[in-house]
Parts: C-alpha cells; structure tokens; sequence
C-alpha cells in the first residue's frame, strides 16, 4: 500500500480520443503537494505519512500548526491528510510528489466531502416514489408514506429511511479511471465525477478493488529526481528490483528486526541507489 | 484564464490541429461524412441535410442536422469538433432565425429555405480580375524569355483598361 495524493477539483470536462469517443472528466490539481509529516511502526504503532497541499499565508496560520510545519522545514499548506503506508513505501518529509504518482489508465479511489443539500425529503434523500399526484392525495404529494406496521410492533423501526439532512458527508467513489495526467500543470482527469464542489479537495488513492498497474511508481511518484535521493532509499531498492507486487508482503517481518535493519541499511545503501538511478537515465 | 478553460483550449488546438472546419450556419445544407466502426470494419456513412442550430461553446460545440428521410423527419446532433466527421456544406441558406425549429412544423413546399445569395462587393471585384489575366501571362514568359518586359508591361497595363471599360 503506497501513498495516495491531495488534489483540489477543478471542474469537469471532456476528452475527444482520436477514436472520436468522448470521455467525460473530472479535472483534479495536485499543488506543491509535500510530505508533511511520517508516522513510524516504532514510534506511532503504525505507518502512514502525512501530506499537505496549496499554499497559506503563516499569519493565518496557528502557532501549533506553525511550528509543526517549521519541524518539517515546509510552506505552511492549506489541506493536510494522512495516509496509511507500507514499511516500504513510507517517504521522508520534505518530499514533493508528483501526478506522475498515478499512471494513465490506472483506476482509484477518490475520497471528497459531497455537496451539502440540507434538509432533504424522502423522495430527494432516497429516491422514493411520493404518493399519487390525485385519487383523493392532498397536501401530501412528496411525503414518504407510511413508517411501519400496527400496534404490533408498535414502533418505528430504527434506521427507518425518512427525511433528514443529505450531502456534505465524507464520500469515496470506487475504481474511477485516470484518463490522463499532466506534470507541468499538475492535473489529473480522472473519468466520470467525484464527489465534492469545485475548489474543494479530494484525497486520491490506489483502487481497492482493482490491482495497482506495474508502470506505476513504487515508494511513490516524485516531483524531481533530484529530492529522490532523499526518499527512504531501502524502500526503492526493493521496488526496483522486485516487481510491484512482492514488496507488500514483506511488510509482516516482525517490527524487531525491522528496528535493527532499516537504519544502516538507509544510510548504506542510499549512495548505491542514486548511483543506479544516475546510469539509469 | 482559469486551469479549466485552459485545458478546454490545449484539447481544442489538439483536436483542430489538421483539420479545417468550413464556414457554415443555419439554413445551410450540409453533408456529414460519419466514420462508422463496426466489428473491425470501418466504413464511411454520409448524411445530408439542413442545418437548423448551432452551438457555439469551444470544445462543447454541436450543431443539428435535420433531414427528411422516408416522409419521417429525422434529426442529429454532431459535436463539431469530433475527429470522426467531415463536414461539407452544399447549399448556403437565406434565413433570418439563429435556430430554425419552425421547420420541425413545416412539410413540403413549406419547408424550403431560399439559397442565399452573396452579394460581390467591390473588395471581392477587385482583386478577382488580375488573377483572371495573371493566369495566361507566365505562358508567354516561359515561350519568349526576351519579350519579358513587355509582357510584364502588358500585365500592368490590362487590369487598367478593363476597369476603365467597365
């Protein structure tokens, strides 16, 4: 399990292939998204990292939140997530990802806060059918009709589907394709919609259902190859040498060899990687 | 110029790279041209009819075609900017409306739409003429690269007493 990305969605749109379909796209921008902070197996009881996306001006920002984004030595950003990670595919803080995270034709989960609607009838909130608009119906044209049954059971039953607040709750959408990405922009179009409004921000992550393509790139997908030096190095070595999936198994090694191995083995291998990935390109 | 509208214009150029899409409106007949894939098979299937709306809205652009096909009038809406059309206008059309859905009421003799007539200003006139009398004047210099100048004279001098007879 690798990390997923921050994005703001931008809007919808279409894609004409040269086949002359048309793809109907959400447009996402991935903004400066940085590593913010990592959670350790050792020190937290798990491992994650923590992302944060756009920009924000410091003097609008709280003194903790201040000094949480000093220790990580980054702007401080609008949006800040956490992602559950393998032992392999954890990143260090300061890393920049890139939308090269995620490949073309790759499927994913996107995560988004939907739009708010209110209060909500029974006919919006659950597609119920209302009741007849004439043969004696008055007044109550749009309500949900009955709600149970007679003396016996004599209640109505809990999770009974009636009217009620709808929207701005958390929603994922399962197994959305990405159509195309651009770097330079820091756009992803992803097919169909996602949930939520225009400028707010979605979480995007590896399908759950679907397997992760062999293109797409391990630890993560970073902005330069520059700061790739810097990443969890152990990490891209088993990733370059191994196919894609291998490396989520090796994450059940009991956390006290872990403990013994990771360290050196960062500090010694991380020349060795960058020499590789130097001849590499 | 925000990152939707942008990436609307990359897909635009893309998609208008190398193609030319003809000037045309409501009231004017066209043939679509329609790739068709069926199987492995592509083919090519045309349809013919009058224009009666356009949408002008960038990438989203579309416009309907409307036709009578065995006495049932049909309708068909192409998005103008897909790569599997070809359109070729026939017939321009002399109409006062933006959409002409009065047609979809109107049968027969009714239903005709007069040919538009483009009148020629002077500006089209003008240069119309050289071109006419440029065409023969190379002919002459390739036979007799001597009397050059005086062809070139020649040139100059007929568009001159051509607009004087007019």
């Amino acid at each position: 399990m690798r990390t997923g990305l921050i994005a703001e969605k931008v809007g919808m749109s279409r894609v004409l292939t040269d086949a002359g379909e048309h793809i109907p796209v959400t447009l996402l921008r991935v903004e400066d998204c940085q590593v913010v902070a990592t959670c350790t197996e050792d020190k937290h009881g798990y491992n994650s990292v923590q992302l944060g996306v756009g920009k924000r001006k410091t003097k609008n920002v709280t003194k903790p939140m201040r000094g949480h984004f000093a220790k990580a030595k980054v702007e401080p950003k609008r949006k800040l997530a956490e992602f559950r990670v393998n032992q392999d595919a954890l990143l260090s803080v300061g890393d920049t990802l890139s939308v090269e995270h995620f490949v073309e034709g790759q499927y994913v989960d996107v995560v988004g806060k939907s739009i708010g609607k209110g209060f909500a009838g029974a006919m919006k909130r659950h597609n119920f059918g209302g009741l007849r608009a004439s043969h004696g119906v008055s007044v109550s044209h749009r309500s949900h009709g009955s709600t149970g049954q007679c003396q016996d059971p004599g209640k109505v039953f809990k999770g009974k589907k009636m009217a009620g607040h709808m929207g701005d709750a958390r929603v994922t959408q399962q197994s959305l394709k990405i159509v195309l990405t651009d770097v330079e922009k820091g756009l992803i179009a992803i097919k169909g919609s996602v949930p939520g409004a225009k400028g707010s921000f979605v979480l995007i992550r590896d399908s759950e259902k679907k397997a992760r393509p062999d293109g797409a790139p391990y630890p993560a997908g970073l902005l330069n190859a520059g700061k790739a030096a810097a990443e969890k190095v152990d990490a891209s070595a088993t990733a370059a040498d191994t196919p894609a999936p291998a490396p989520e198994k090796e994450t059940t090694p009991p956390p006290a060899e872990v403990k013994v191995d990771t360290q050196p083995v960062a500090e010694t291998a991380a020349p060795e990687a960058t020499e590789k990935k130097d001849g590499e390109e | 110029m925000n990152l939707l509208q942008q990436f609307e214009k990359e897909q635009l150029e893309h998609l208008t790279e190398n193609k030319v899409i003809p000037e045309f409106g409501p009231g004017d007949t066209v043939r679509i041209d329609v790739k068709v894939t069926e199987g492995t098979r592509e083919r090519i299937q045309a349809y013919e009819g009058v224009c009666i709306a356009r949408k002008n809205a960038g990438l989203n652009s579309s416009f309907t075609v409307r036709k009578i096909s065995y006495g049932e009038g049909v309708e068909r809406v192409f998005p103008l900017h897909s790569p599997n059309i070809t359109i070729t206008v026939i017939r321009r059309g002399a109409v006062r409306r933006a959409k002409l859905y009065y047609l979809r009421g109107l049968a027969g003799k009714k239903a005709r739409i007069a040919e538009k007539v483009v009148r020629r200003t002077g500006a089209d006139i003008a240069p119309a003429k050289p071109k006419k009398e440029a065409a023969p004047a190379p002919k002459v210099e390739a036979e007799a690269p001597e009397v050059k100048t005086e062809a070139a004279e020649a040139k100059t001098e007929t568009p001159k007493e051509t607009k004087s007879e007019e």
